[in-house]
């Protein structure tokens, strides 16, 4: 029998643990005794990971956890422009994916191979479905420059900038004492920081000289058709800008929940990346009860994946 | 080879395999109380329930991840140690967040609140990281 | 056909040749896919002491820079000035002294050690080793692309809007190197886990693996928040998000308490490893059964535990609030009770034992002497009201190198002593070896003793000028670091000079009982020919000289093990 070692060449060839040719199984590493210890193993190892993973979104969380207790006022109204219906489907469907993942799993050790692999297409869809949720989210949000920090407070587009800057400078320059050579730009900028600073002050001159009906929350009958305003992502005439009742430091709110998605995104992409290598390896056959360790692993990690949704949901979605 | 790790196993080891198998009931049975469960949570946000709303939300979240971890993860029936993984690793994060918390809430009056003419300022220099000008706008 | 000689060559011949890690297999690629613990702990030593040289190059410059006020080496100027002591930090930190012990030794011995064949996951082990060149690649690439000036700890504000442009480059490498170190953690609690063969309990395992155990423990559970702290930094320098940024609204503390939660364990990460080779050293070199097995045992998991609820006390004087300081005062004052336990222990083990007075010896008994005095002013640190006027002085400066070099890089150059004849199989120079000791430690001691006097006096550190008054303090330190760079250059020159006309090692050289001395040396390429059997590895009643094997053996190890093979 010859020992691979001498031929390093072969263990650049990849998928997993065939190291040897081993009498028992060709898929225990040479350093296992058992197939079962090797399995226990790749669990622990496995959930150390997890572990790594929990605390690296633990420090996102922490953080959040900080900027939601010193800006309570920003969360609440900030939230109300996510759109609680995409993102509760989008729960839905991760749940469901992990769903077929845990399917996937059992029939994996049952080695039932064409039903495996079905369930791990209909998780690599859960996965698909959800990005595309989540790509329309963002690019409402990213269109509407409900974005992070300074962009947040760009106009989006030239009408908006004219109806937000031009009377706004008009009304509040008494207020304000800048620079005496303020050009545009800069008139622009003290008037938005009016809006943001000074929403007491800024709020009722804005309301009654500036905006249309449909910047205006403030009335109580009006409120929720506000909510459902901003959820339909603020396409009032100004925008998040013109809305007199946004709390100092609202981009926060946009930045932890760019910061937290986005993350929880390239996970999914990268969970996306493993699930297409354990179809490839079950079309190939290569699972079965006495081998399913690489299944059993992906599954944890699509586990976790949907584990921090979990929480990322109620977190950013569902603030009262 | 007698060690701890096929220790414990050997009693259901009656050769279907490696690991636990989940029934179809435990499998389906958790998915819908998840997704029933989601649908509660989204419900409870429209019920005013002042400072608890964080908390039930929180709650209903942490039932979920729950059971997500018992029964699709395997740790209910999964060795002790991974379970103890999982926990410590939640309970440093929940560590470092009490720490920081307790120590924001002291110190927080102290600081100056956020400021968009900083905003704006950082805005119109292009270089990503170039210096904030002075903050002479802040009170 | 067994398993161990299914992995054997054909046309190996027979001698002391035939399997030999070193010799197994030839060829560059046999080695860059490696998937031997040992060779990748060898990759690792020689990658991390190629680092320790150009991080030591660049404390050099600084210290030069220093033996007068204001400008010393032309051309040097203040900004310069802030890349040195950067760079020589995020090398020295990050590159060296956190995979130095683990990654290298502990890759090296810990399955030996253990009995295992190899490490759990022996590829995650070669990509760990990558993603460490990766890192250091990326250290590379920022001093391309403008260097970098923030210090090792990247504080925020400043980080996130210094001009120069290599801080991106040099986080995200710090970032990669985050997963090395976290993967190596991996691997070994998981092969203590579950690699251990039969006999091999938890309270057999010598001191090194629990230490290491210890060490993974934390590589595991605190590195992931530097990674995503070092995230932050970066999507907050690139996307002005404004989460450490007052400008923005942002909290420039929290990024304090996120670095320190990591990177107080950080200096465990450095130090338990250091402490676990220590045990060894101490216990074989004065041939005497470890005192307290069980109480460094332990030590050393509370410590790891420990580690996590003192971050704050690097933040006395940040804006943290005054309750937490108090509460960090006191729980930093309770880490130092497990670390003072280990010191008694190793006290009492060298009580009344046949001390050999050999290079590692020397080298374990420095460390005893060098982290009490570490140990002992971190207490200063510690303590509220001290610290408001030590706090970024030399003082610190001096305190973090008497733990950090003093100890734990001195305890890995002891190691690699101890362990130098096992991985490469022939002998240093005793005599070279004592000498190199002696120029280190005294060279250590003149550089770094003096910074406390330095930092006492309020000289603050980082800083490019100082009054002449100072300059007595400063010029003594520059001398002693040229002696102790004499000195690491002497200790080099002697272990490759070992390579060529060192003795042939014996495969038990100084008395050792644990399993990696039960191997020829070096180690066959699956580490043992038979399962090894297991005694308690401190027992050295059962050790003798054998004038035939030119070194000690084992009388009979398996006296109270359990079945000898499987
Ligand atoms: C034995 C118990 C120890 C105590 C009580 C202690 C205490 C402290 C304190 C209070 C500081 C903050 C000083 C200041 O910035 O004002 C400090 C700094 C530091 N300590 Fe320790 N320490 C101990 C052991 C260690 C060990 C074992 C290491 C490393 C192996 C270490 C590495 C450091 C480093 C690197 C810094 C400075 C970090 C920086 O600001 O750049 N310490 N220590
Ligand atoms: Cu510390």
């Amino acid at each position: 029998m010859t020992s691979i070692p001498a031929n390093p060449s072969d263990q650049a060839d990849d998928h997993g643990h065939d190291d040897h040719d081993h009498p028992h199984d060709p898929n225990l590493a040479h350093h296992f005794e058992s197939m079962e210890q090797q399995l226990d193993s790749g669990k622990l190892g496995m959930w150390l990971f997890l572990a790594t993973e929990v605390l690296f979104f633990g420090g996102l969380f922490a953080a959040y956890a900080v900027l939601r207790a010193r800006n309570p006022e920003v969360f609440s109204y900030a939230s109300h422009y996510l759109d609680t219906m995409m993102g509760g489907i989008n729960t839905c469907v991760l749940i469901l994916s992990s769903l077929t993942m845990a399917l996937a799993v059992r029939f994996a050790q049952q080695g039932r191979k064409t039903l495996l692999v079905i369930c791990l297409w209909l998780t690599m869809g859960g996965a698909v479905g959800f990005l595309v949720i989540k790509y329309f989210e963002y690019s409402h949000k990213i269109h509407d420059h409900l974005v992070w920090g300074g962009a947040f407070y760009e106009p989006v587009d030239e009408a908006q900038k004219a109806q937000l800057a031009t009377p706004l400078v008009a009304l509040d320059a008494p207020l304000v004492d800048g620079p005496k050579e303020a050009n545009a730009s800069e008139a622009r900028s003290i008037a938005l920081s009016q809006i943001v600073n000074q929403p007491e002050e800024a709020a009722s001159s804005i309301k009654t000289a500036v905006l249309g009906p449909a910047g205006l929350s403030a009335a109580p009958a009006a409120a929720e058709a506000a909510i459902e305003d901003k959820e339909s992502d603020g396409h009032s005439a100004a925008g998040h800008l013109g809305d007199p009742e946004m709390p100092v430091g609202t981009h926060l709110f946009f930045g932890i929940y760019f910061c937290m998605t986005g993350l929880h995104g390239v996970h999914v992409i990268i969970g996306m990346g493993v699930i297409g290598w354990l179809i490839w390896r079950s079309q190939r056959g290569d699972f079965g009860p006495k081998y399913f360790t690489p299944v059993d692993l992906g599954g944890l990690y699509w586990h976790i994946v949907d584990l921090i949704w979990i929480f990322l949901f109620p977190l950013f979605y569902l603030i009262h | 080879m007698s060690h701890e790790t096929t220790a414990q196993h050997d009693e259901h080891d009656d050769d279907h395999g490696l690991g636990h198998v989940v029934s179809y009931g435990v499998l389906f049975g958790t998915g819908s109380i998840l997704l029933v469960m989601t649908i509660i949570t989204v419900a409870v946000t429209y019920v005013d329930a002042g400072e608890m709303n964080m908390p039930i939300a929180l709650g209903i979240a942490g039932i979920k991840a729950t059971l997500v971890a018992l029964f699709f993860m395997h740790l209910y029936w999964d060795r002790p140690f991974n379970a103890l993984v999982l926990v410590a690793s939640i309970v440093f994060v929940v560590l470092l967040m009490i720490f920081v918390l307790m120590d924001s809430g002291q110190y927080a009056p102290s600081v100056i609140k956020g400021n968009a003419p900083g905003v704006q300022e950082v805005l119109s220099i292009d270089a990503p990281g170039a210096p904030i000008a002075e903050q002479s706008q802040i009170p | 056909m067994t398993t161990l000689d299914a992995t054997r060559p054909h046309d190996a011949k027979p001698g002391p040749e035939v399997d030999n890690y070193l010799t197994f297999t030839r060829g560059f690629l046999s080695w860059a896919l490696t998937l031997d613990h040992k060779r990748i702990g060898l990759m690792y030593l020689v990658s991390v002491l190629g680092s320790f040289l150009v991080g030591g190059i660049f404390a050099l410059l600084v210290r030069t820079e220093l033996l007068t006020p204001g400008a010393t080496i032309p051309g040097v100027d203040e900004n310069l000035y802030n890349q040195f002591f950067t760079l020589h930090g995020a090398i020295m930190v990050f590159l060296v002294i956190i995979p130095s012990i683990p990654a290298a030794l502990g890759n090296f011995v810990l399955p030996i050690m253990l009995g295992a064949k190899d490490v759990a996951f022996p590829r995650l082990n070669l990509c760990s080793y990558y993603l460490w060149i990766m890192g250091a690649i990326c250290a590379v690439v920022s001093l391309t692309v403008g260097g970098f000036d923030t210090g090792w700890t990247f504080y925020t504000p400043y980080s996130t809007t210094t001009s120069t442009g290599g801080v991106i480059p040099v986080v995200t490498g710090v970032f990669i190197l985050g997963f090395s170190s976290i993967f190596t953690g991996m691997n070994f609690v998981v092969t203590i886990h579950k690699l251990r063969p039969p006999g091999m309990t938890w309270f057999r395992m010598p001191l090194l693996l629990w230490a290491l155990y210890a060490t993974a423990l934390i590589q595991v559970l605190a590195t992931p928040v530097l990674a995503i702290t070092l995230l932050m930094l970066i999507v907050e320098r690139v996307f002005l998000i404004g989460l450490f940024d007052p400008a923005m609204g942002g909290d420039p503390v929290l990024f304090q308490h996120f670095f320190w939660f990591y990177s107080h364990p950080a200096v465990y990460i450095m130090i338990l490893p250091a402490m676990g080779i220590i045990s060894e050293i101490i216990s074989v070199h004065a041939h005497r059964h470890i005192f307290g097995y069980r109480f460094i045992a332990f030590s050393s998991v509370a410590i790891a535990i420990f580690s996590f609820l003192v971050w704050g006390h690097h933040m006395f004087t940040s804006g943290q609030s005054p309750l937490m300081n108090t509460v960090f005062s006191l729980i930093t004052f309770s880490v130092a009770i497990p670390s003072a336990i280990k010191i008694f222990n190793w006290m009492a083990t060298l009580y009344r034992g046949s001390i050999s007075i050999n290079t590692p010896m020397l080298y374990g008994l420095g460390f005893i002497f060098l982290f009490t005095i570490g140990g002992l002013t971190g207490l200063h640190l510690g303590t509220l009201n001290t610290d408001i006027h030590l706090h970024d002085t030399y003082f610190v400066v001096a305190h973090f190198h008497y733990v950090m070099m003093g100890s734990a890089l001195i305890a890995m150059v002891g190691g690699l002593h101890h362990w130098w004849p096992k991985m490469v199989g022939r002998m240093y120079n005793e005599r070279h070896g004592i000498i190199g000791f002696a120029l280190v430690f005294i060279g250590f001691n003149v550089t770094f003793f003096t910074q406390f006097m330095l930092g006492s006096h309020g000289m603050p550190r980082r800083y490019y000028d100082y009054p002449s008054e100072f300059q007595i303090y400063h010029v003594i330190s520059t001398i002693g670091s040229y002696i102790m760079a004499a000195g690491f250059f002497w200790t080099l020159y002697l272990l490759v000079q070992s390579l060529f006309t060192g003795k042939i090692a014996p495969a038990n050289p100084w008395g050792g009982r644990s399993l990696e001395w039960q191997c020829s040396s070096p180690p066959p390429h699956d580490n043992f020919k038979t399962t090894p059997s297991v005694g308690d590895c401190y027992d050295f009643s059962v050790v003798r000289w054998s004038e035939e094997e030119g070194g000690y053996v084992v009388d009979r190890n398996d006296e109270d093990a359990s079945k000898p093979d499987h």
